[in-house]
């Protein structure tokens, strides 16, 4: 039962931390370009503005548009919460290994793309176009790399993973090193950071996310915002968790798991920094240099693939 | 009843149906056709069930040759196909009554579609070749009249005549594999060519005519040039069969002779690897080209050649991996090709009927003229979402679970030795996820284009719902695709004397040993997954939500889209099917060689543009680069023969001689 309660508060902390994770990017990229910024509780404040406004909705909008937060929200919350960020023996990950969490997200994008097609703006049917196009070439990239892990785990289910990576000896495997790398393009890309999408920008003829919740307003917006953020929260554990496990807790002690919220959230400022110096570095790419970046991506998930089998399976 | 009753009684209604249908008229005719072909559709289901979980039963009938009786079997394979058959033939029965009211010319319809059925069941139940190829002859014979059911155009004609054709290059090279069974064994009979010893020469002999056989019939690259264009021109309801099941008794036959008769013994190494190969391509090129399609039942028909690979990828695996010596994981991959069959059956069958649907409300199959028909038909825009979700593999839906099995297949499978097979079974797992992913991109854009924005023409605005028959047909797929998906625990242990008569194992305890809530391919430590668990707490987190953010009084207020600023805003500004695939079009051009046509006009100015027209083409490479330079060949010898024809009474006194004379020869 404790570890019931503990994987209910991890996923509840998860959900919480999503919109202070994306203030805290933005706060960053603020200050790194000479600017005050809204503070890390400015996402937080947003959303509670927006579930307190009225929702319009255009005219001749289906249910989907309308089912379509709820669905994107619950099938990201579901993955997140699938997704082990303090605790490693949690009894949900027998529900949902990684190839389930993958597509649990993609099921999520599944119906975004369809709200922005839903209301029949020329917007919409561009992002949801390029969503599916470019995550038709990032999902595959994931799911390569994510089996790098596998193979040499044995599994795919996460909590094996994490204890395989905890209680293997450090040796350089350079199978690893194309799957990290290929996982953190991924990630970029999923969450349309730039180089692939500008997370700030609104009204832009080469946006991908924004167009397709253009229309969107009131609590439904919020949804689809925070959901944004869990999945940001969700690719820097999941990062975390094949990547850099250490320190997790393998059991319910309270010493452990004290210790290991401290270290995941130290390695998450990590990331979150690195990822708000990338964006204040880097230019967004062109849009049809992207496709390039993603094959590059699953090209690279696939010599890690290779590699795997050539060089590390037999010795 | 047993199996074997009731699958004679799932038989014997079509051929009754046959004979009594066209006799009627009116609406008398229609309804016994369907009613027959639902009885046999529901017997097939139950027989198959019970053949599943009871021992193999046989019967011989006094018919046919005289020295050859027909045999019939069904054991645990042909079982699971009658399944398949019957639990897609009963919501095409019941679909067909409300599809097929008001059709002038039933007449046709009424003789070839229940022999269509019966050589579909017929093939899957019998025991002797002779037997198997009466029935398959009879299914595609009669598939060719359902083809060319409206003969009256062109291109239906000429796509039934490649279909006959190719149709019959596939049961020539059957043939030819049961002639090379014949001679090893001296029997017909497949319980005696089951136990008889082959060469390894006359086994990849045999194995290889089946297997390009069958697999044109399937429809696998590159043997596929026939199917986009003979499945999207038959009845609708056709459609779904041919698509939904008559594919799957192609890989019926190729599971019968390759896993039972050949034998997983006398496996080599490349038979696998050539299934293996053959399906990543099926899969992905299948996808490529569904997306560039904006006839709606030809994309479907390029999807049933992606889902064909699938099912491959899933056998390809399980043959490598027996040959390797590994029969339990063997199983995984027969049981993941497997589960994908029944799974596709329902979702592609839904799918074409909910095309079907559209196409009998507004008349067309061109996408680029539809739109916003999920407010005139709410209930086939519901079941063709479900069909949508489940075959883009997304949980909680059943293709899901299919493609999940046999990505846990290719994981799990050890080093198979040789640098070729080391890379050849990742390169497969990638090929998957990358046609995983597109064929979800490809059903964004046909429910997105199809169902919602707003109407792109007059007749499609003015559509309006079905009628309750063909609602019910579509609503029972689209169920028991959620419960395939939900509860893959139950179904799966039902496929178990499969494996257990094929390899020899069973998967058995291992599935379901956490409980029927979990799947656990091998066990839980490697992989698992819970569809119930996942829908309960989705159910669960969007109740809770809904609940907090809906406080008392909180309603919707609708208004005008936003348009930029621009007051006119047009249904033609939205993305259609062309559109929406661009960006595929662009990134794989190497594959799709798209042939692009930009028309300006400016009439007036070199500046002032009046308009701008943009066509594109994408044809298949298969009929390019291999149906045209074989018709050619074929042509170009024939043209050198012809003279031969037009020669004296001499000149074919000398040939029949020179004929005798060589026989003599050759068989004294």
């Amino acid at each position: 039962m404790n570890a019931f309660l503990i994987q209910f508060l991890q996923a509840v902390l998860l959900i919480v931390l999503a919109p202070l994770a994306a203030g805290f990017v933005a706060t960053c990229k603020a200050r790194l370009q000479n600017r005050r910024g809204g503070g890390v509780m400015q996402p937080w404040r947003n959303l509670r503005k927006l579930i307190a406004k009225e929702v319009v909705m255009a005219e001749h909008a289906s249910w989907i548009f309308r089912f379509a937060p709820y669905v994107v929200f619950t099938a990201t919350v579901m993955a997140a919460s699938c997704v082990p960020a303090v605790l490693v023996n949690t009894p949900l990950s027998l529900t949902a290994d990684v190839i389930a969490l993958v597509a649990l997200l993609a099921l999520a994008r599944f119906f975004l793309a369809l709200a922005g097609m839903d209301i029949g703006t020329a917007f919409g049917g561009m992002g949801a176009s390029r969503e599916m196009t470019f995550s038709a070439l990032a999902e595959p990239a994931m799911l390569m790399s994510v089996f790098v892990l596998s193979l040499s785990a044995h599994s795919t289910n996460l909590t094996t993973m994490i204890n395989h990576a905890l209680n293997a000896p450090l040796v350089l495997q350079p199978s690893l090193a194309f799957a990290l790398a290929a996982m953190v393009m991924i990630a970029i890309a999923e969450n349309g950071r730039i180089p692939i999408d500008n997370p700030t920008t609104h009204l832009e003829l080469t946006m991908i996310h924004e167009a397709m919740i253009l229309e969107y307003s009131g609590r439904h917006l919020a949804l689809m915002e925070w959901a944004a953020m869990i999945k940001l929260l969700l690719f820097a554990t999941l990062l975390i968790d094949l990547f850099l496990p250490w320190g997790m807790a393998t059991d319910a002690g309270i010493l452990a798991l004290t210790l290991a919220l401290a270290l995941w959230v130290a390695k998450l400022f990590g990331l979150l920094l690195m990822l708000a110096l990338a964006e204040t570095g880097l230019a967004k790419m062109r849009l049809f240099e992207a496709p390039e970046y993603l094959s590059g991506a699953f090209v690279i998930a696939f010599l890690g693939l290779l590699t795997h089998y050539m060089l590390e399976v037999g010795a | 009843m047993t199996a074997m009753a009731l699958a004679i009684t799932a038989c014997g209604t079509p051929l009754l149906a046959s004979a009594i249908a066209p006799a009627l008229g009116g609406d008398a005719r229609r309804s016994i056709l369907c009613l027959l072909l639902a009885i046999s559709g529901l017997s097939a289901m139950i027989g198959g069930i019970q053949g599943l979980l009871t021992e193999p039963t046989s019967l011989i009938l006094p018919l046919g040759l005289p020295w050859l009786p027909m045999h019939f079997r069904v054991d645990g394979l042909s079982a699971f196909f009658l399944l398949v058959i019957g639990t897609l033939l009963l919501p095409v029965a019941i679909y067909s009554q409300g599809y097929l009211k008001g059709e002038k010319r039933l007449g046709a319809l009424a003789v070839f579609l229940p022999l269509f059925v019966l050589g579909m069941l017929g093939v899957v139940i019998a025991d002797d070749a002779f037997t198997f190829m009466l029935f398959w002859e009879m299914m595609s014979v009669s598939s060719y009249f359902l083809v060319t059911f409206e003969h009256e155009r062109l291109e239906n004609r000429k796509a039934g005549f490649i279909y006959l054709l190719m149709a019959h290059l596939a049961g020539l090279l059957i043939l030819g594999g049961f002639a090379v069974l014949y001679a090893a064994s001296g029997s017909f009979e497949f319980s005696v060519m089951r136990a008889a010893h082959l060469f390894p020469f006359w086994a990849t002999a045999a194995f290889l005519l089946v297997a390009f056989g069958f697999g044109t019939k399937a429809g696998v690259v590159p043997m596929h040039g026939w199917l986009p264009d003979a499945h999207p021109v038959a009845p609708s309801n056709v459609s779904a069969l041919m698509s939904g099941i008559m594919l799957k008794v192609a890989v019926f036959g190729f599971l019968r002779v390759v896993w039972d008769l050949i034998g997983p013994g006398d496996f080599q190494w490349w038979w696998g690897a050539l299934v293996l190969t053959a399906g990543s391509a099926s899969a992905v090129s299948g996808v490529l080209f569904a997306l560039q399609q904006h006839d709606l039942k030809r994309l479907l028909a390029y999807h049933s050649i992606e889902n064909i690979g699938i099912i491959l990828i899933g056998l390809g695996l399980g043959m490598l991996l027996a040959h390797f010596g590994h029969p339990l994981l063997a199983a995984l991959g027969l049981i993941a090709g497997l589960y994908h069959t029944i799974n596709h059956a329902l979702f592609k069958g839904l799918l074409f009927m909910g095309a079907g649907a559209v196409l009998h409300v507004t008349g067309t199959r061109d996408m680029e003229t539809m739109g916003g028909l999920i407010h005139r038909m709410p209930a086939t825009a519901l079941f063709f979402l479900v069909a949508c979700v489940s075959i883009s593999a997304l949980p909680p839906f059943n293709g899901f679970v299919s493609e999940w099995l046999t990505f846990q297949t290719a994981l799990m499978a050890p080093q198979l030795g040789g640098a070729l097979l080391t890379a050849i079974v990742p390169f497969s797992a990638a090929m998957l996820a990358l046609a995983g992913a597109l064929a979800a991109a490809c059903f964004v854009k046909v429910f997105g284009v199809v169902f919602l924005g707003h109407a792109r023409s007059e007749h499609v605005a003015g559509a309006h719902e079905v009628d309750g028959w063909m609602k019910l047909g579509m609503a029972i797929p689209a169920l028991l695709c959620l419960l395939l998906g939900l509860l893959p625990v139950m179904f799966i242990p039902l496929m178990d004397a499969i494996p257990a008569s094929l390899l020899h194992v069973s998967l058995g305890a291992h599935l379901y040993e956490h409980g029927w809530l979990w799947l656990t391919p091998v066990d839980a430590t490697h992989a698992s997954y819970s569809a119930p668990v996942a829908l309960a707490g989705m159910l669960g987190v969007g109740g809770l939500v809904y609940w907090w953010l809906h406080p008392k009084g909180c309603r919707i207020r609708r208004g005008a889209l936003w348009s930029c600023g621009n007051p006119h805003i047009h249904a033609r500004m939205q993305y259609n099917a062309t559109a929406f695939s661009q960006p595929l079009r662009r990134i794989f051009a190497g594959v799709l060689r798209p042939e692009e046509h930009i028309h300006v006009e400016r009439p007036a100015h070199k500046l002032l543009t009046r308009r701008v027209r943009y066509t594109v083409h994408v044809g298949d490479p298969a009929v390019r680069h291999l149906y045209q330079p074989l018709a050619r060949l074929t042509l170009g010898l024939a043209k050198r023969v012809r003279h031969e024809h037009q020669r004296g009474i001499h000149a074919y006194l000398a040939w029949t001689f020179a004929t005798i004379l060589f026989l003599l020869v050759a068989f004294a």
